[in-house]
């Protein structure tokens, strides 16, 4: 039986979705907004006692190395990993077709995956501002030295369940569900507003 | 009020779901003891004082924790995964592989 083509992937952020400079940008633009559109976004989670089996899957798939320890994370070449809760991590990659290169290698004995591709929006906030902007959302402290390069966090905004990856200095991965993503979207243009955003 | 959840460090505790008293003990589900099952459902230390509770992480890693709460002075003591070598709320925790 002949493969059927995937049907083009629609941005549910899209009637907001504006690119361009907005709000108090005069002098100049402190945060830079987007939607990532990774083509895979993965949950894998190992029973207790399989979690470094699970990490050296993830690495010999991937070729991402968690570091260990509670919210560790990785990201580099397009491809980007991190542990939300004990036991569980999110695997991302630009490309789709993730969850099928780990197919087999998940023994039921080791964990499950779960293909939240389609479930998932992930929005990245970046610039100098980006911390500040972090910080009226999120009761969690998005200070280098406490929120670590490459690190993951489980937190929430008004009960939307958000996953939170810092991606670079001054640079975060937002990943909310889809259902919710455009009203959490229309909240971050409004709170950037005060520090000039961009939109890309 | 701060609970330092084990995975996810010290958070509001609008991230938290209260789970209920931790110094119940579920009777066997095929138990017929009439007065095993009326303590766990109805009777409570309510102490004045330091408590061991059962918290979900609801908010944030979803884990759920023992917690150590002083019920005057809402201090936290402890906090720990609620799995593991402690007995859990509902006592299934040896049920686990
Ligand atoms: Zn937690």
């Amino acid at each position: 039986m002949a493969e059927q083509p995937l049907p083009e992937r629609q941005s549910p952020l899209e009637p907001e979705y504006h690119p361009g400079s907005h709000g108090n940008f005069e002098h100049g633009v402190d945060v830079i907004l987007s939607e990532t559109r990774p083509g895979s976004i993965l949950q894998l989670a190992a029973w207790p006692g399989e979690e470094k089996r699970l990490i050296e899957i993830i690495r010999k798939v991937t070729g991402l190395a968690l570091p260990d320890g509670a919210g560790g994370g990785v990201s580099s070449g397009g491809r980007a990993a991190f542990g939300f809760a004990p036991g569980k991590f999110t695997v991302v990659d630009e490309a789709e077709g993730l969850a099928q290169a780990f197919a087999g290698s998940i023994t039921p004995a080791i964990g499950t995956l779960t293909d939240l591709s389609h479930g998932r929006t992930a929005i990245r906030i970046a610039g100098p501002k980006a911390e500040w902007v972090m910080a009226k959302f999120f009761a969690i402290d998005f200070a280098l030295p406490a929120f670590p390069l490459g690190a993951g966090r489980s937190t929430n905004h008004h009960d939307i369940f958000a996953q939170i990856q810092r991606s670079g200095a001054d640079q975060f991965d937002i990943y909310v569900f889809r259902s919710f993503a455009r009203s959490f979207w229309k909240a971050l243009c409004h709170a950037s507003e005060e520090v000039g955003y961009e939109v890309q | 009020m701060l609970i330092t959840c084990p995975y996810c460090g010290p958070r509001d505790v609008i991230e938290f779901t209260y789970q209920g008293d931790g110094n119940r003990e579920r009777p066997q589900p095929a138990s017929q003891d009439l007065d095993a099952w009326n303590a766990y459902v109805y009777d409570r230390l309510n102490p004045a004082g330091d408590h061991s509770e059962i918290w979900q992480h609801s908010g944030g890693c979803r884990a759920h924790l023992r917690v150590v709460r002083n019920t005057i002075t809402h201090e936290i003591l402890s906090t720990e995964f609620a799995r593991g070598g402690h007995k859990s709320a509902d006592n299934r925790a040896e049920d686990r592989p």
